[in-house]
C-alpha cells in the first residue's frame, strides 16, 4: 500500500520500544507505536502508515490525504486548534460524559478493579519482608508460615491478574466506545457546518479532527494511557507502604525524586520542543521528495537531479539530526533516573543498616523497601514520554470537542434545539439530531420561484460579499448570473441554496422564507450542482443514486437517456456499473460533470442551481454538456452562474453582478447593447471563445505528465 | 498496493529469517556503532544481575549481622553504598549508551536508505513514475524505509538480554540448582508468551491501520464532496456511512485491546509467580542448610530485574513481519531496473536544432499484475467520440481503446528555426509527444532526431542542454522565483529578467513582495495557475533552448496575455526551433506548420489556412466550441473565428 506518510513518526524512533518499564512498555508488535507518540499532527488514516502492514489498504486516499493535512494542521493557521480552550482535564472528562454517558456507568466497579489491581503490585514486597521477618527467623524456618504467605500472595497475584484483565478490558471498551461515538458526533457536526464547503483547506482540518486527532487519542489510551493510571496507582500505593515500613527512609527517598521529577519535568519540555522540531523536519523532508516525485518531468527535463538530491540529502540528514537530538534528551533521562535510583538504594542500605541497628528497622523490612523502590521508581523514568504522549493526546480530544462548540450556523428549522446544546446538556450521542422535533415548513408544491429581499452577506469581520440584493425570479424562468471572479455570484447561488444564510435581509423560495423550509424539503425540491460535481469513488450508477437513495439502475439509466446520454453510457467499459475512481478520476473532468448532470436530473428539482463549470473539457464532450443541461433544465426554474457567456447569451434573463451588487438585470439583446459591465464581460469572452481556459485545465490521457497524480484533486496532492 | 501474496509471505515462517537478513543488512552499515550499542545493553543487563549479587551479599553481610547484632561494620556499609553506586552509575551509563548509540544506529540505517531510495527515485524514468502513485512512493522513502528498520531498536537489548539470561541461569545454577530450575521454566515461559503475543497481536494492529486508512477515506471523501452531499441533503447517509466505518474500527481496537488487556497482568504476575515460588522452595533450601537468605533475596531480586529485559525479544520479533514489508518495498525500488540507455555522443551546433521523428510509436509498458500499472489516464478519453457518433474510430469502445497505442508511425521534420503546432483531441497523443522530445520517455519504436542523432545517442545531460520542455502542468518548486527560473543554472538577473519579460511574467513579478526573490510556496500556491505557467516558460526561456517545447503552456494564461507571448515568440523566431501542442487556434494561427494528430497518428500535416481549407476534420476540431455553443441554441454566437484572428 501506499502508506500514508506520517508526517512526524518522531517517537517510534526515538522512543525505543523498551523504554518503558515494565509496567508501562509499549506493545510489542503494534504497527506503530509512533503514532501514538505524535503531537497533533499525525495524518489520520494515516495514523500510521500502516503501510507496510497492509498491502490492501485503500491506497490513494490515505496517502494522499494524509500528506495534505501537517501543513493544515501544523498549529497556528488552524483557526479550530486555535479555538480550542485551555479546558482542564476534569472539565474534559466532563464534556465526554456529557456526550457519552457510557464513560461513567459501572464507574465504581472500574474503579473497585483498579484498586484491587493496584494493590496486587506491591503484593511481593509485603511477601517478601513477611517471610524475611517472620518465616526465616534466626531460630529456624517457620516453613508453614512461609507456605500460608507464599499461597495468600500467590491468590492476590491470580485475582490481580484476573482484576486487571477485566478492567484494562472495561476501559477499552469504553474508551473506545465514547471516541467512536465522539467520531461520529463530530462528523456529523462538521456536515452541518456550513463553512466546511467554504475552503479546502479548512476542510483538511476539520478532517483531521475526526481522524488523526481521535486515532491519536485512541493509540494513546492503549498504548498508555491505561497504563499510566495504574502506574500512578502503584507509584501512590507503594509511596504509601514505603512509609508504612519507615517514614525516615521514605523521606529519604523522598529527598531524591523530588528532585528528579523536577528535572524530568523540564526535560518533557525540552522534548515536547524537540519533538515539534521534528514534526517540522519531517514535514520538509515529505516536501522535498515530493517535489522530485511530482516535478519528475520537470527534473528530468531540466537535467537539474543533481540539484534536487542535494535538497533531498539536506533534508534526510536534518531529519535524522532532529532525531539523534530527541534521542539524547530521553537517553540522558533515562540513565540519569537510574543514576538516581542507585543514590537512592545505596543511601538506604546505609540508613537502613543504621535504623535496623537501633532496632527499629527489621531486616525483612528493609529488604522490602528496597523492591518497592523499584516499583515506585518505574513510573517515574517512563513520565518524560508518557506524560508528553499524554499532553498531545489530550490536545488532540479537546481540538474534537471544540468542533462540536462551533455552532451550526445554518439550522434545519425540521430539527429542534441545536443538538450541539443537546448534548452539552447531557442527552446521549446516540440519538442523533433528528430526535427533538422541529416546526418548519415544507415548500408548495409546483414550480418555485425565489425572491431575495434587501440581502447582504459578509464573512465574519469580513467585508461585505454581497450589498441591497434585490431580485425576484419567476417560477420557470432560466436566469443567467454572470460576473467577475469574486463578484459575489457563488455567494448569491449559496444564499439561494440555504447552504449560508444572509448576514441581512430575507431569500424566500416559493414564497417561503429559506430558515423555516425544513431541510427534507429544500433539499428535495431545490439543487445545487456544483461546478466540479465532485464524485464518490463508486459505481456511475451509485453515484447518480446519490441524487436519490434507492433509485433502479433503470431510473438511473432512464436519466442518462432524458439528457441525451444514453450512447456514452454505453461506450463505458461497465456501464452502469463502471467504477469511477478516486474522486472520479478514472473519468475526464468533462465526463464527471456529465455524471453529475445524470445526478442531477434524477433527484428531478424544481429548482435548479447550477454553477457552470470552468474547466476546459475537450470539445466533443463540450458538445454534449451543453445539450445535456439544455434537457436538464428544460421545464425547471433554472439560475446559472455562466462562466461562458453562451449560456447567457441563451438565458431569459441575465443578472449581472459586480462588487456585491446586482448592477445590470435584462435579456442578453438588451444589455450587450449598452455601454456596462455586461458588454465589457462579454467582449472579453468573446475575444477568448475557442479557448474557454480561464483555470486550470484537465490533462489528457495521452499526457506523459503523471496523469495518475494529476488524478488527485489539487490540494490534496502532496502537500507534507 | 503490493499484491496480497506478501501478506501472507510475511506469515510464514521465512518472516523471521527474512527479518534477520534485513537487520543484517542494516548493522552492516553501523556495525562499530551498532557493536557500541549492544555492548552498552550488555553493560545495562550484567549490571542488573550485578547489583542482585550486591543487595544478596549486603543483605548476608551486612544487614542480617547488623539487625542481628545491633552494631554495623560501617566500612562495610560504606563499601557496600559505593559498590551500589558504581553499578548504578555503570547501568546508567549502559543505559545511555544503548539508547543513544542504538538510536543513532537506527536514524543512519534509515537516513542512508532515505538518501538511496530518493536517489533512485531520480535516476529512474518517468515510465516508472508512471506506475506508481505520490503517496505510494512518499511511503517508500519514508513509512517503509522505517519500518524496515525499527525492530534494529530494541536489538541491541535483546542481545543484551540473551546475554544476561546466560548469565543470569549460570549464577542460578552457582547458587543452587534447584531454584535455578525455577528460572529454566518461568524465564522461557516469558520469553514464548512474549513471542506469541508479538505474533498474534501484529496482524490485530496492521487490522486497525487498516481500518483506520477507511475510516480516513471515507472522511476525506465525504468532506471533499461536502458541497455536494449538503446540496443534495445526504448528511445522514453520509454519517451513517461513516459510522460503519468508525465502529469496524471500534471494535477491531477493542479485539486488540482484549489481547492487550490480557498480555499486560500476563507479563507482570508471571514473574512475580516466579519470585514466589523462589521464596517457597528457598524456604526448604534454606531449612536443609543449601543456601542463606542473602541468597535467597539475590535470586528474588534477579528475577524481578530479569522479566524487563526479556520483553526485549518480544518486541524484536513482533515488528520482523513489518520490517520484511517494508523492506521488500524499499528493495522494489532500489533494484527497479532504470531502462535508460545513455550515449556518449555530444550535440555540436549553437543556433536552433533541427528536429526528426522517425516512424516513432509509443505504447503503454504492459500493466504489471497488481493492475496499478494500467494509467487511468488511458482509459480516459471515453466521452472524447462526437455526440452523434460520426466519428467511427472511436465506435470500437473502451476496452479497445485502452489497448491502441498512443502514437503510431509518427514522422515529422522540423526545420531549424521554424515554429510547428501540433494539435489533436484529447488523448490524440499530443503530450507524449511533447515528452519524447524531451526524451522525458523514450519511443517504443522509431526514433527522435535532433541535429540527426538520435536522442538515445546523446552523452547524459546533453538533452537537457538542447532542449527546454514546457509542461501542461506549471510545477514550481518551494523556492524564490528566480531559483524556479534558474534552477541552479549560472545566469545573471538581467537575463532571468529578460526571459521574464518574453513570459509577459515582468510586471506580476516585479510587483511580489520581494520581487524576484518572493518565495512562491510550496508548488507555487502564492501564485496563479497563469502566473505559474508563465514563470514555467520563463525557466524555458532563460536557457535559450536550441528546442523549445511548449505542452499547451499556456493554456491558464488569459488569451491577450497568451498572444502577447506568441507574438514575442513570433519575432524572436529564428533563435530556436519551437515545437508547440495547442488547441487554441490563436496559438495554432502563428506556426509555419501545423501537424494534426488524431488517435497517434499523423491525420493532416501542413499550413494552418491548407488545412482548414483541405481537411474537413481538422475544420471540425477548431470549430468545436462554436458547435457546442450551437448545441446550446445559441443564435447570437459572434464568429469565433473572427473574434480570434482579430486579436492575433
Amino acid at each position: 500500500m501506499t502508506g500514508p506518510i506520517p508526517s512526524a513518526r518522531s517517537g517510534s524512533e526515538l522512543i525505543p520500544s523498551e523504554s518503558a518499564p515494565d509496567s508501562l512498555a509499549r506493545p510489542a508488535a503494534a504497527p506503530s507505536p509512533g503514532a501514538a507518540r505524535i503531537p497533533a499532527t499525525r495524518p489520520p488514516g494515516l495514523a500510521d502508515p500502516a503501510s507496510p502492514a497492509d498491502p490492501a489498504s485503500p491506497a490513494g486516499t490515505a496517502d494522499l490525504a494524509g500528506t495534505a493535512e501537517p501543513s493544515d494542521l501544523a498549529g497556528s493557521a488552524d483557526p479550530l486548534s486555535a479555538a480550542a480552550p485551555p479546558a482542564s482535564l476534569v472539565a474534559t472528562v466532563r464534556r465526554l460524559r456529557a456526550l457519552s454517558p457510557e464513560l461513567t456507568r459501572g464507574l465504581l466497579g472500574t474503579v473497585t478493579l483498579a484498586l484491587v489491581a493496584t494493590v496486587g503490585k506491591v503484593v511481593v514486597p509485603v511477601a517478601v519482608q513477611q517471610i524475611l521477618d517472620r518465616g526465616l527467623t534466626d531460630d529456624g524456618v517457620r516453613l508453614g508460615l512461609v507456605g500460608v504467605a507464599v499461597g495468600a500472595a500467590a491468590v492476590v497475584i491470580v485475582v490481580t491478574a484476573v482484576a486487571t484483565y477485566r478492567m484494562n478490558l472495561r476501559l477499552y471498551r469504553v474508551s473506545e466506545g465514547t471516541l467512536a461515538a465522539l467520531r461520529v458526533r463530530a462528523f456529523r457536526h462538521i456536515h452541518d457546518l456550513s463553512m466546511l464547503s467554504q475552503s479546502a483547506q479548512r476542510r483538511g482540518s476539520l478532517t483531521s479532527r475526526v481522524t488523526s486527532d481521535v486515532d491519536q487519542m485512541s493509540q494513546f489510551l492503549q498504548f498508555g494511557g491505561v497504563m499510566l493510571l495504574v502506574s500512578t496507582g502503584q507509584m501512590l500505593l507503594s509511596g504509601v507502604l514505603m512509609f508504612a515500613y519507615s517514614w525516615p527512609l521514605a523521606l529519604l527517598v523522598l529527598a531524591f525524586y523530588v528532585p528528579l521529577l523536577i528535572v524530568t519535568r523540564l526535560a518533557q519540555r525540552r522534548l515536547a520542543a524537540r519533538y515539534a522540531q521534528l514534526r517540522e523536519r519531517v514535514g520538509e523532508l515529505l516536501g522535498a521528495v515530493a517535489e522530485s516525485v511530482v516535478g519528475a518531468p520537470v527534473v528530468r527535463a531540466y537535467g537539474i537531479q543533481d540539484r534536487t538530491a542535494g535538497r533531498i540529502d539536506g533534508s534526510i540528514d536534518r531529519y535524522r539530526g532532529a532525531q539523534i537530538d530527541a534521542q539524547r534528551v530521553i537517553a540522558g533521562v533515562f540513565s540519569l533516573s537510574e543514576l538516581v535510583a542507585a543514590l537512592a538504594s545505596a543511601s538506604v542500605v546505609v540508613a537502613g543498616v543504621a535504623l535496623g541497628v537501633d532496632g527499629s528497622l527489621s531486616t525483612g523490612r528493609l529488604i522490602a523497601f528496597l523492591f518497592l523502590l523499584t516499583l515506585f521508581v518505574m513510573p517515574i523514568q517512563s513520565m518524560t514520554e508518557v506524560l508528553n504522549d499524554a499532553a498531545n493526546a489530550f490536545a488532540g480530544l479537546r481540538r474534537v470537542l471544540a468542533v462540536l462548540d462551533l455552532p451550526r450556523d445554518v439550522r434545519d428549522p425540521g430539527l429542534g434545539a441545536d443538538s450541539a446544546t443537546v448534548a452539552a446538556e447531557g442527552a446521549p450521542l446516540g440519538g442523533d439530531a433528528t430526535s427533538p422535533t422541529g416546526s418548519g415548513r415544507d415548500l408548495p408544491v409546483g414550480p418555485l420561484g425565489a425572491r431575495f429581499v434587501r440581502v447582504g452577506f459578509a464573512y465574519p469581520q469580513g467585508p461585505p460579499v454581497l450589498r441591497d440584493i434585490d431580485l425576484e425570479i419567476a417560477p420557470g424562468a432560466r436566469v443567467a448570473i454572470v460576473g467577475e471572479t469574486g463578484s459575489g455570484k457563488t455567494t448569491l447561488v449559496k444564499l439561494l441554496t440555504r447552504l449560508m444564510d444572509p448576514s441581512t435581509g430575507t431569500v424566500c423560495v416559493g414564497g417561503v422564507p429559506l430558515p423555516e423550509v425544513r431541510f427534507a424539503s429544500l433539499r428535495a425540491r431545490v439543487l445545487l450542482v456544483p461546478q466540479d460535481g465532485f464524485l464518490f469513488d463508486l459505481t456511475i450508477a451509485d453515484n447518480v443514486r446519490y441524487g436519490r437513495p434507492g433509485a433502479s439502475d433503470d431510473a438511473v439509466r432512464t436519466a442518462f437517456a432524458a439528457l441525451g446520454l444514453a450512447d456514452w453510457l454505453d461506450r463505458l467499459p461497465a456501464g452502469l456499473a463502471t467504477r469511477v475512481g478516486e474522486s472520479g478520476s478514472r473519468l475526464s473532468a468533462g465526463e464527471r460533470q456529465l455524471v453529475a448532470l445524470a445526478r442531477a436530473q434524477l433527484a428531478d428539482p424544481e429548482l435548479l442551481v447550477l454553477d457552470e463549470a470552468t474547466s476546459a473539457v475537450d470539445p466533443e464532450t463540450e458538445v454534449r454538456l451543453a445539450a445535456a443541461l439544455a434537457e436538464l433544465t428544460r421545464g425547471r426554474t433554472s439560475v446559472t452562474i455562466a462562466h461562458r457567456l453562451s449560456t447567457a447569451e441563451t438565458a431569459q434573463e441575465v443578472v449581472v453582478v459586480d462588487d456585491g451588487r446586482i448592477v445590470q438585470r435584462g435579456p442578453h439583446r438588451d444589455l450587450v447593447a449598452v455601454p456596462g459591465v455586461y458588454q465589457r464581460l462579454h467582449r472579453s469572452w468573446a475575444a477568448g471563445v475557442g479557448t474557454a481556459a480561464d483555470e486550470t485545465r484537465p490533462e489528457g490521457p495521452g499526457a506523459p505528465t503523471d496523469v495518475r497524480r494529476a488524478a488527485a484533486p489539487p490540494e490534496s496532492r502532496m502537500k507534507p | 498496493m503490493m499484491p496480497s501474496a506478501t501478506r501472507t509471505d510475511a506469515r510464514e515462517s521465512g518472516v523471521i529469517g527474512l527479518g534477520f537478513a534485513t537487520l543484517w543488512r542494516g548493522i552492516r552499515e553501523q556495525p562499530r556503532l551498532f557493536a557500541l550499542a549492544a555492548s552498552g545493553a550488555c553493560l545495562y543487563t550484567l549490571t542488573g544481575v550485578a547489583s542482585s549479587i550486591v543487595l544478596g551479599e549486603a543483605t548476608e553481610r551486612i544487614v542480617l549481622p547488623a539487625v542481628r547484632d545491633g552494631h554495623a561494620d560501617w566500612p562495610a556499609v560504606a563499601v557496600a553504598a559505593a559498590v551500589i553506586v558504581g553499578v548504578g552509575a555503570l547501568r546508567a551509563l549502559g543505559m545511555f549508551v544503548r539508547r543513544l548509540a542504538g538510536g543513532t544506529v537506527v536514524f543512519r540505517v534509515q537516513g542512508h536508505y532515505r538518501h538511496r531510495v530518493t536517489r533512485q527515485y531520480l535516476r529512474l524514468p518517468l515510465s516508472w513514475h508512471q506506475r506508481h502513485s505520490t503517496g505510494t512512493l512518499l511511503s517508500n522513502a519514508n513509512a517503509d524505509v522505517e519500518a524496515a528498520w525499527n525492530p534494529l531498536m530494541p536489538l541491541p537489548f535483546a542481545v543484551g538480554a540473551l546475554i544476561m539470561l546466560v548469565t543470569a541461569l549460570a549464577l542460578l545454577f552457582a547458587t543452587d540448582p534447584v531454584l535455578a530450575l525455577i528460572g529454566l521454566v518461568v524465564f522461557p515461559t516469558f520469553g514464548w508468551v512474549n513471542l506469541w503475543y508479538g505474533r498474534r497481536v501484529w496482524p490485530l494492529y496492521a487490522g486497525v491501520q487498516r481500518l483506520r486508512g477507511e475510516v480516513s477515506a471515507v472522511a476525506h471523501e465525504s468532506f471533499d464532496g461536502a458541497l455536494v452531499v449538503k446540496a443534495l441533503g445526504r448528511e445522514e447517509e453520509e454519517t451513517d456511512r461513516f459510522r460503519v466505518h468508525a465502529e469496524e474500527l471500534r471494535d477491531a481496537m477493542i479485539r486488540a485491546g482484549r489481547l492487550r488487556g490480557l498480555f499486560d497482568p500476563l507479563m507482570e504476575s508471571l514473574p512475580n509467580l516466579g519470585i514466589l515460588l523462589v521464596l517457597i522452595v528457598g524456604a526448604v533450601r534454606i531449612r536443609s542448610g543449601a543456601i542463606d537468605v542473602g541468597q535467597l533475596v539475590r535470586v528474588a531480586y534477579l528475577f524481578t530485574l530479569l522479566a524487563f529485559p526479556l520483553r526485549a525479544f518480544g518486541w524484536v520479533f513482533g515488528d520482523l513481519p513489518r520490517a520484511v514489508v517494508g523492506y521488500q518495498r524499499v528493495e522494489a525500488v532500489l533494484t527497479a531496473p532504470s531502462e535508460e540507455p545513455q550515449g556518449t555522443r555530444n550535440l555540436t551546433g549553437p543556433g536552433p536544432a533541427a528536429l526528426r521523428l522517425a516512424a516513432v510509436s509509443y505504447a503503454y509498458p504492459d500493466a504489471s499484475p497488481d493492475g496499478t500499472a494500467a494509467l487511468p489516464g488511458t482509459a480516459a478519453p471515453a466521452g472524447t467520440a462526437s455526440p452523434d457518433g460520426a466519428s467511427q474510430d472511436d465506435a470500437a469502445g473502451p476496452s479497445a481503446r485502452s489497448e491502441r497505442p498512443v502514437l503510431s508511425e509518427v514522422s515529422v521534420e522540423v526545420a531549424p528555426g521554424s515554429i510547428v503546432a501540433i494539435t489533436g483531441r484529447t488523448g490524440a497523443g499530443k503530450s507524449t509527444l511533447a515528452g519524447m522530445l524531451a526524451r522525458l520517455v523514450d519511443p517504443t519504436d522509431g526514433a527522435v532526431l535532433l541535429d540527426g542523432v538520435d536522442l538515445r545517442d546523446l552523452a547524459p545531460g546533453e538533452v537537457s542542454r538542447a532542449v527546454a520542455l514546457v509542461p501542461q502542468q506549471a510545477f514550481l518548486f518551494d523556492d524564490t522565483v528566480r531559483a524556479n527560473i534558474t534552477l541552479g543554472l549560472d545566469v545573471s538577473t538581467e537575463a532571468v529578467w529578460a526571459a521574464l519579460r518574453s513570459a509577459q511574467a515582468d510586471r506580476f513579478v516585479a510587483a511580489l513582495p520581494a520581487g524576484l526573490d518572493t518565495h512562491v510556496g510550496e508548488r507555487g500556491t502564492s501564485l496563479s495557475g497563469g502566473q505559474r505557467q508563465r514563470v514555467c516558460l520563463a525557466r524555458a526561456l532563460v536557457r535559450a533552448p536550441r528546442l523549445l517545447v511548449l505542452d499547451d503552456a499556456t493554456a491558464s494564461v488569459d488569451p491577450r496575455v497568451e498572444g502577447a507571448i506568441l507574438a514575442g515568440l513570433r519575432e524572436n523566431a529564428g533563435a530556436s526551433t519551437v515545437v508547440v501542442v495547442a488547441q487554441r487556434r490563436s496559438t495554432i494561427a502563428l506556426a509555419d506548420e501545423v501537424v494534426h494528430l488524431d488517435a497517434g497518428r499523423v491525420i493532416g500535416c501542413g499550413r494552418h489556412v491548407d488545412l482548414l481549407a483541405s481537411s474537413p476534420r481538422y475544420a471540425a476540431l477548431l470549430t468545436a466550441y462554436e458547435q457546442a455553443a450551437r448545441a446550446a441554441g445559441t443564435d447570437a454566437m459572434p464568429d469565433p473565428d473572427l473574434a480570434t484572428e482579430a486579436v492575433s
